[in-house]
């Protein structure tokens, strides 16, 4: 069933592995994408799985790209069938000339394939069941059997991923045979049985060079490790709980007393989201750095709390991990529906410090900065993640840290500033930069305790009900915010190769996405300035980005465009000029979605996007 | 206006403690409530009891919810950090406090409606994570700041001032303490300093979650024929189990009393719990005999005051957590940056 035209490519393609939820296939699949990134080829992987753990469909999506594209592209060169609930679905998936590798232990009637994709059959329940007596065992290793067998159909080189099982079950001799024999096993049978390589092959190449591959999640707990952290209070979340649990074993690895045994860090699961951002407040006001890592639904929760912060001026980090929303909407799958929801948390004139970061890297480096900002600045500062970029692995530029960096404590009082008389009012804006200065408890015996409170007070920190003690506090949180642009990280402006009238803003995990959606534009004759937008307040580069452009697109993955209202209500911009671009359907956007969007929307409008150079 | 101080006319010969402090050093700004409110009683018995146990003020973190009783902390202590908190989410404010500092007291106040109610969960959790803490909730039965609803704690059958009969059940919160862990468990009355201001001593020595519940009349609300948390009900209603005293370690003072009579609780911080046993068959060591006691008076329409529970070997969140005996705000850049080698060996792992 060969069909004439299959898809030919090395390097290039996106491989899809249906599974069941809990057949253990998630380090199979991970085997093979790192395997090939070993070889020196950029991989993207992506899960895509079900909110619950046992028996629904999940599939882990990999894309090669020796270009080095790392957003979703859509669509399938190859799928690797052996979810029998979805083979009808995953039969159609797959692009025409693609190839569809499935368990031929019970061999399938014609009519359950297509005749434009070639198909693979390889017995691997039969193989199992001759070769483990174990049913628990005869589960796992097809799994491993199906990537030896991948190895032999895309050329790849074995050696590779048997170093990698070597590497992962490192100590465990009696695991790594088992897994390299399935592996062996699995490759063989193609190799004997199969024409291979396919029209899909993986060549050795130099383009990964020495970037890392990790999660976002993991990094953003690396990020609060290195940002000093050292009280978390949190409750489990899809898909945030990742970043406690990489806080707690990096905590483990790296802040573990070496004499004592003790633990310079406390994780406490709290009762609740209300009860784990309250002890980040209660840690906080006492002057530890600390934070909590929640989604959609804990951000909700947390309002209340989130407005008194910001009115008592007490650092808090919160890492928000976004998923689909409203209500428990779709919890494994991706959005950035939390933007509005953080930038104005609570009831009355709140407004907070976000930081957007596009990558793993940057959840670790904003994941630390956010510690500072948030001491700097005594306020809360959120780190919007969301589910693509925290549960996936990603590659990305090396960790790095500049060892004579010190914390930003931001503007405390000390002992001796009390002694040597230093005038203390709690929320005098000494600096005229609208951050007062904060005593710690248990500072002095006399001097420099205040009460801290979310009802109005004057510059002292004695309550007080008049209009004017409450119009300056207003005005000083206000010149607060304005200080904190110039604290949160600047935008990102991408020239288009020729001078353009037409912008587009993008935050996150859009990043990947946008950048191959800029090439193909620009393939097609499109010119675009980009600008990513690191960070909330706006600073005035964003302004002056849509003044500059007749039209700015705003890219974004939720259903309201959410950005875009952000823009327009902070920079009192005309609606007109900015243009949705929206993606929300729970998948991570793709540049195909992108380009297709701005193209269609340019040619609509018959917009020229190409200014003409003056000869 | 709460924010006055109060005035320091002190006469010279005003009794003064180990530290040199008057009784005036542990009081805070002028009191906003009613007068005659049973929550200025308890705020007194607090500067009294942390007088009596030379406390440094400032090593003091007193933190509340919202209620009349949670504004008390700016009446008291002038000298330490207060936090007024969110309605019934002190708990939780307090455990992050007391994660980021542990060598501060903690003396969380609340009332019944933040406590019983909006707050019951923080309450609960706050109880059996074991948080280091003194708890005082200052119950009269009614929401006093909101003018005089039924609270969770308030008795069915009692009466409100507008005359409608509460039909819900209360809540206990000694009992529920009891039953979820907390290792020092007291009820009081706020009109009762005698046995009031030993309860507090013995809370703020004691080292893990420490409940007392004060029946703490509101003189507004909750002080009429048919209300059962007036002075009245609950003075003719009060069967105390015994009489604490605190003895810290200095003190001479436990030699002079006749041996038989008291039963002696030696606390973490070497403090000795005195127990003067007025019920010959209480035991406060015994958690669910203090259950069943609570309830079998209950049921005879008796209000059981005193200590009710200790557990002197109790440990405290920390030491669960395993962490450090440094504070952790205290841990400078040194203690918790790992440094760009400890990256650059995690940089290798990941490719
Ligand atoms: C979220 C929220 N809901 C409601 C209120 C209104 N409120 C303020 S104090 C209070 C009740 C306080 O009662 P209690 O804790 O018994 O203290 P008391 O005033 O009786 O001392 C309520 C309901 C609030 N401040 N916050
Ligand atoms: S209303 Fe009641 S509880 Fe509140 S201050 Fe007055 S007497 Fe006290």
């Amino acid at each position: 069933m060969t069909s004439a035209q299959s898809i030919e490519s090395s390097n290039d393609f996106v491989i899809k592995f249906a599974n069941v939820n809990g057949s253990g296939s998630s380090s199979a699949n991970e085997l093979f994408a790192r395997a090939v990134m070993r070889m020196g080829v950029p991989v993207a992987p992506r899960n895509i799985f079900p909110s619950n753990i046992q028996g629904l469909p999940t599939w882990y999506e990999v894309r090669v790209s020796e270009a080095g594209w790392l957003g979703a592209r859509g669509g399938c060169d190859m799928m690797i069938a052996m979810n029998p609930q979805t083979w009808d679905r995953d039969v159609a998936a797959v692009d025409a000339g693609g190839y569809l590798f499935y368990d031929s232990t019970k061999p399938m009637p014609a009519s359950k394939f297509r005749d434009d994709i070639t198909v693979l059959g390889v017995p691997l329940t039969a193989m199992c069941n001759r070769e483990y007596t174990d049913p628990r065992q005869r589960q796992l290793f097809k799994n491993v059997m199906y990537v030896g067998a991948l190895i032999a159909l895309l050329d790849m080189e074995f050696s590779v991923a048997e170093a990698l099982i070597v590497d992962r079950y490192r100590g465990k001799d009696p695991l790594i045979q088992a897994n390299v024999h399935a592996l062996r096993l699995g490759y063989d049978y193609v190799r004997a049985h199969l024409p291979c390589p396919i029209g899909l092959t993986v060549r050795r190449a130099d383009a990964v060079g020495d970037r890392i591959f990790i999660d976002g999640n993991s990094a953003c707990g690396l990020g609060a490790v290195y940002g000093g952290a050292t009280v978390a209070g949190w409750y489990p979340i899809t898909p945030s709980t990742s970043v406690i649990e990489s806080f707690t074993s990096y905590c483990r690895k790296f802040r573990t007393d070496p004499d004592s045994g003790h633990a310079r860090y406390a994780a406490v699961q709290a009762e609740d989201e209300l009860a784990s951002i309250g002890m980040v407040i209660g840690a906080a006001w006492n002057g530890a750095r600390a934070f909590t890592a929640t989604s959609g639904p804990g951000i909700s929760l947390m309002q209340e709390f989130f407005g008194l912060a910001y009115f008592a001026e007490i650092p808090a980090v919160i890492f928000d991990v976004q998923r689909g929303s409203p209500s428990t909407g779709m919890p494994t799958r991706t959005q950035q529906s939390d933007l509005l929801a953080c930038a104005y948390a609570s009831h009355g004139d709140t407004r907070h410090v976000l930081l957007f970061p596009e990558n793993p890297y940057e959840c670790f480096t904003f994941g630390a900065l956010a510690f500072d900002l948030a001491d700097r600045l005594q306020t809360p500062v959120f780190v919007l993640s969301d589910l693509d970029m925290g549960m996936n692995e990603s590659l990305c530029k090396p960790f790095d840290w500049d060892d004579s960096r010190r914390y930003d404590r931001g503007k405390l009082m000390t002992y001796e500033d009390l002694e040597a008389g230093k005038d203390f009012g709690r929320y005098l804006d000494v600096d005229g930069d609208g951050i007062p200065y904060r005593t710690i408890p248990g500072t002095h015996p006399t001097k420099g305790a205040y009460f801290t409170r979310g009802t109005t007070r004057n510059a002292y920190a004695k309550y007080s009900e008049a209009g004017t003690d409450y119009v300056y506090n207003m005005e000083r949180l206000r010149r607060k915010f304005d200080t904190a642009k110039a604290l949160v990280p600047a935008p990102i402006l991408k020239k288009a190769a020729q001078p353009t009238r037409i912008g587009v803003i993008y935050y996150g995990s859009t990043s990947p996405a946008m950048a191959e959606a800029g090439a193909l534009l620009e393939a097609d004759g499109i010119h675009v300035d980009t600008l990513r937008v690191c960070g909330f307040p706006f600073c005035d580069e964003i302004m002056q980005f849509i003044a500059d452009h007749e039209q700015v697109f705003v890219v974004e993955q939720n259903e309201s465009g959410q950005l875009r209202s952000l823009l327009i209500n902070e920079g009192e911009i005309d609606p007109k000029k900015l243009v949705r671009v929206l993606h929300y359907d729970g998948s991570p956007i793709t540049a195909r979605f992108i380009s297709g969007r701005i193209a269609d929307a340019l040619s609509d409008r018959k917009i020229s996007p190409i200014r003409k150079v003056a000869s | 206006m709460t924010y006055l101080a109060k005035p320091k006319l002190l006469s010279a010969d005003a009794p003064k403690n180990a530290l040199g402090y008057t009784r005036r050093d542990y009081e805070g700004a002028i009191s906003t409530l009613c007068a005659g409110c049973g929550h200025d009683s308890i705020s007194a018995s607090i500067v009294q009891a942390c007088f009596d146990l030379d406390i440094e003020p400032h090593r003091v973190a007193k933190l509340s919810g919202i209620g009349c009783s949670s504004k008390t902390p700016d009446y008291f202590l002038g000298n330490s950090h207060g936090f007024n908190s969110v309605h019934g989410r002190m708990p939780s404010v307090l455990t992050g406090a007391a994660l980021a500092n542990r060598n501060l007291i903690y003396l969380g106040v609340s009332g019944d409606g933040d406590s019983a109610s909006i707050g019951i969960g923080q309450f609960a959790h706050a109880m059996r994570r074991g948080v280091n803490m003194t708890y005082i909730v200052e119950n009269n039965g009614v929401y006093g700041l909101t003018k005089g609803q039924f609270s969770a704690t308030a008795d069915k059958g009692s009466k409100s001032k507008k005359g409608v009969i509460n039909s819900d059940n209360p809540i206990d919160l000694a009992a529920l303490a009891l039953q979820l862990g907390a290792t020092y468990v007291a009820r009081s009355f706020s009109g009762d300093k005698e046995q009031l201001v030993p309860l507090i001593k013995g809370a703020l020595c004691h080292n893990g979650p420490a409940l007392i519940d004060v029946l703490s009349p509101c003189v507004t609300f909750n002080n009429h024929g048919g209300s059962t948390r007036s002075y009245d009900y609950v003075r003719q209603h009060n069967e105390a189990v015994n009489r604490v005293e605190v003895i810290l370690p200095r003190d001479p003072i436990e030699t002079s009393y006749p041996p038989g009579s008291l039963r002696r609780v030696v606390q973490h911080d070497g403090s000795i719990l005195h127990l003067r046993k007025l019920d010959i068959d209480y035991d406060p060591s015994d958690r669910i005999g203090a259950i069943n006691h609570l309830q079998e008076r209950q049921a005879l329409g008796e209000i059981v005051t005193g200590l009710l529970y200790v557990d002197s070997s109790a440990q405290d969140m920390h030491s669960h957590l395993n962490t450090v005996e440094k504070p952790l705000n205290q841990l400078g850049d040194a203690y918790l940056c790992p440094g760009s080698k400890a990256l650059d060996a995690l940089n290798a792992l990941l490719r």
